[in-house]
């Protein structure tokens, strides 16, 4: 066993990492910034990253791209597109940006033209209808509700491997939203001053932002198994390990992501402070594909 | 990226999985029947090749990577025999900070399970603070003699040896007049003190006194004053799970549980099972890391904040599957309450995730 990242994947999630950096929002109000987003429109879709799939890329890779995108709180399309070119790969002189249905509802659908959805294993194709209110500032939720034309079946296996593609995928997403929250608020708590010291500097801030700490490493350790899995084990456990890892993630993102609110006190509850940017995002993930708790119990009798 | 065993991996497990199938019901794995016959399991471990992978050859040990361990650790928890016995933190401190000639002398018989040792650390007023212990080494022709009290001291009734920090220099800074003593146990001047547990276990804890008992010059691990180093080095191997190794054992426990309940399996149980899964796989990631030369000071405190969530989520789950009545799954549930003390309070870990990683000081 060897669980580490090859250099290829570190370049890839570095490159990832600056794109995010670089032309995601740093800010509440960068997010009406339409220029940016333009920007940042161009840059990703001149990546490739949301051709991962057809270009071979693994589960990992696809993860990786998603935990530094939601990290940095990328607001164009990544996990609408990149689970519809796992579904039907590129299509011969088509230029749209297809995304995926969860529920009759088109994810993640930001300038998306059309939209998958799986019915069992036949695999049909619509249009994206108006935007749908989400909590999500990040991402756009829009209807799917047909017309309707089937585009054939799938294997139940490819099924299932894009299923646990997109649990890991959002998974992933939980992953770097944590990060993000916990990056603002440890920055934070290393300038707010009360009582003539830091926040930070105080056991009841600092325990906090440790155990935020602990949760995100048990996060990095349960994504990149379900992220391994989605292509090298068998679909049920790939599924598994996916569940799994979405139940962990969920649960650990949340808390990191309130005490990222709590930490930035009363500013931590206006809307001009990204925290709850993050958490929104968090509890939108958890929601997309979701996974029962007691999910986690089957197998194990 | 692959959380699969290599051929060789594989191969080793499966000889290890025959050879346990051999001793399967030898050893009790809990209570006092387990401490008492842990050096036998040990010795027995040895001999068939399978304890001390990670370690030095030269010392006994075979030089394999730390992943080895995790496979150990595995596969007694599936066969349902003892854990391994946990004596890395020792053996790091020894390696790292004591002469070739005391590595010669001591490690072969700690890692052959020969010699028995416990870790004279912490004093009943020095705990997580343990830079305030009072325990004196004072010189005497070529030896110290020593006069202090120890606490929570693992295997002190059947210890040969004892890897004792005490203060040499009453006048140097707290942290800097500590030093370190290979002590034998079996000499006038010691006396062992059984310190029964809540869960009723009599044996694996003892308090030491040490009333003039006399160590050697010879016998100290590194230079006067050096203790301190020594003791960071061992708190800091005692907090990686990979050392402690029992995340193989949090799964086990889980699915006994689960064989126990009928239906759908109670909240407490599946989000235990998650994070037991968790921090088997959180154990692969870290010693993969090792691979790369990395080697962890206070991410130990992640990892043992971790492990310590894990374990009384699985004691709850023990809780809420078996109740009190069981006495073996209320045991177990007993016995985490100690996971957030031993090794360093959940507290201390926070306190060091919080200055040294997430850079939070005054």
């Amino acid at each position: 066993m060897d669980v580490r990242l090859t250099s290829e994947q570190r370049q890839l999630r570095d490159a990832a990492a600056k794109l995010a950096d670089e032309l995601g929002p740093g800010s509440v109000l960068d997010l009406a910034d339409s220029k940016r987003r333009t920007r940042l429109e161009d840059a990703v879709s001149g990546t490739g990253f949301r051709e991962l799939r057809s270009d071979g890329a693994s589960g990992v890779e696809v993860a990786l791209v998603a935990q530094e995108f939601a990290r940095g709180l990328v607001d164009v399309p990544f996990l609408g597109p990149v689970l519809a070119d796992d579904l039907q790969g590129r299509l011969d002189g088509d230029t749209g940006l297809w995304t995926v249905a969860d529920t009759g509802i088109a994810i993640d659908a930001a300038g998306c033209d059309r939209v998958l959805r799986l019915d069992g294993t036949e695999l049909f194709a619509g249009p994206v209808g108006d935007a749908v209110a989400g909590a999500d500032l990040t991402r756009l939720a829009a209807a799917a509700g047909g017309p309707w034309e089937s585009r054939g079946d799938i294997s139940d296996g490819h099924r299932d491997r894009w299923r646990a593609l997109a649990l890991t995928a959002t998974c992933a997403d939980l992953v770097g939203v944590a990060r993000g929250a916990q990056r603002l608020a440890v920055e934070y708590a290393k300038v707010r001053a009360q009582y003539g010291n830091t926040i930070g500097s105080y056991q009841a801030v600092g325990h906090l932002l440790a155990e935020s700490e602990a949760l995100i490493e048990g996060s990095i350790s349960v994504l990149w198994h379900a992220a391994w899995a989605v292509d090298e084990l068998d679909p049920p456990e790939a599924l598994r390990a996916a569940r799994i890892a979405k139940i962990y993630t969920a649960r650990a993102a949340r808390t990191v992501c309130e005490t990222a609110v709590q930490v930035h006190g009363g500013i931590g509850n206006t809307w001009e402070c990204l925290a709850h940017v993050y958490l929104r995002r968090a509890l939108v993930s958890t929601e997309l594909f979701p996974v029962r708790l007691e999910e986690a119990g089957l197998g194990l009798s | 990226m692959d959380f699969r065993d290599s051929p060789e991996e594989a191969a080793f497990r499966e000889r290890l999985r025959d050879w346990l199938g051999g001793v399967a019901g030898k050893y009790p794995t809990s209570g006092d029947e387990y401490w008492a016959r842990q050096g036998e399991w040990h010795a027995e471990l040895y001999r068939a090749g399978f304890f001390g992978l990670s370690w030095p050859k030269e010392y006994g040990g075979q030089e394999l990577p730390p992943v080895y361990d995790v496979i150990l650790d595995e596969e007694l928890a599936i066969a349902g025999s003892p854990p391994r016995p946990s004596l890395g933190y020792l053996i790091q401190g020894l390696g790292h900070h004591a002469s070739p000639e005391l590595c010669r002398r001591f490690l072969p018989g700690m890692i052959d399970g020969s010699q028995r040792w416990c870790q004279g650390f912490s004093e009943p007023g020095a705990g997580s603070d343990l830079a305030s212990l009072t325990t004196t080494a004072t010189p005497d022709g070529d030896d110290y003699v020593i006069h202090g009290h120890k606490i929570w001291t693992s295997y002190s009734d059947v210890a040969d040896w004892c890897l004792v920090l005490a203060r040499t220099d009453p006048e140097a800074p707290r942290h800097k007049g500590i030093s370190a003593f290979v002590l034998s146990m079996k000499q006038p001047g010691v006396e062992q003190r059984p310190l029964e547990m809540m869960s009723g276990v009599t044996t694996e804890f003892g308090q030491v006194l040490f009333d003039g008992a006399r160590v050697p010059a010879d016998q100290m691990v590194g230079a006067p004053g050096e203790g301190w180093k020594l003791a960071m080095t061992v708190v800091g191997h005692e907090r990686e799970p990979s050392t402690l190794g029992y995340a193989a054992r949090y799964g086990k426990l889980v699915r006994q549980l689960a064989a126990r309940t009928e239906g759908v399996i109670p909240d407490d149980l599946a989000w235990a099972a998650v994070q037991a899964e968790m921090l088997r796989l959180h154990v692969r990631r870290r010693l993969s890391e090792q691979l790369d030369g990395v080697t962890h000071g206070p991410q130990g405190s992640l990892d043992k904040l971790l492990m310590t969530w894990v374990d009384q989520s699985v004691g709850h789950a023990a809780l809420a599957v078996a109740g009190t009545g069981d006495q073996e799954m209320f045991g177990s549930y007993l016995y985490s309450r100690a996971q957030s003390v031993m090794g360093g309070t959940s507290q201390i870990q926070k306190n060091i995730i919080a200055a040294r990683i997430l850079g939070l000081g005054a």
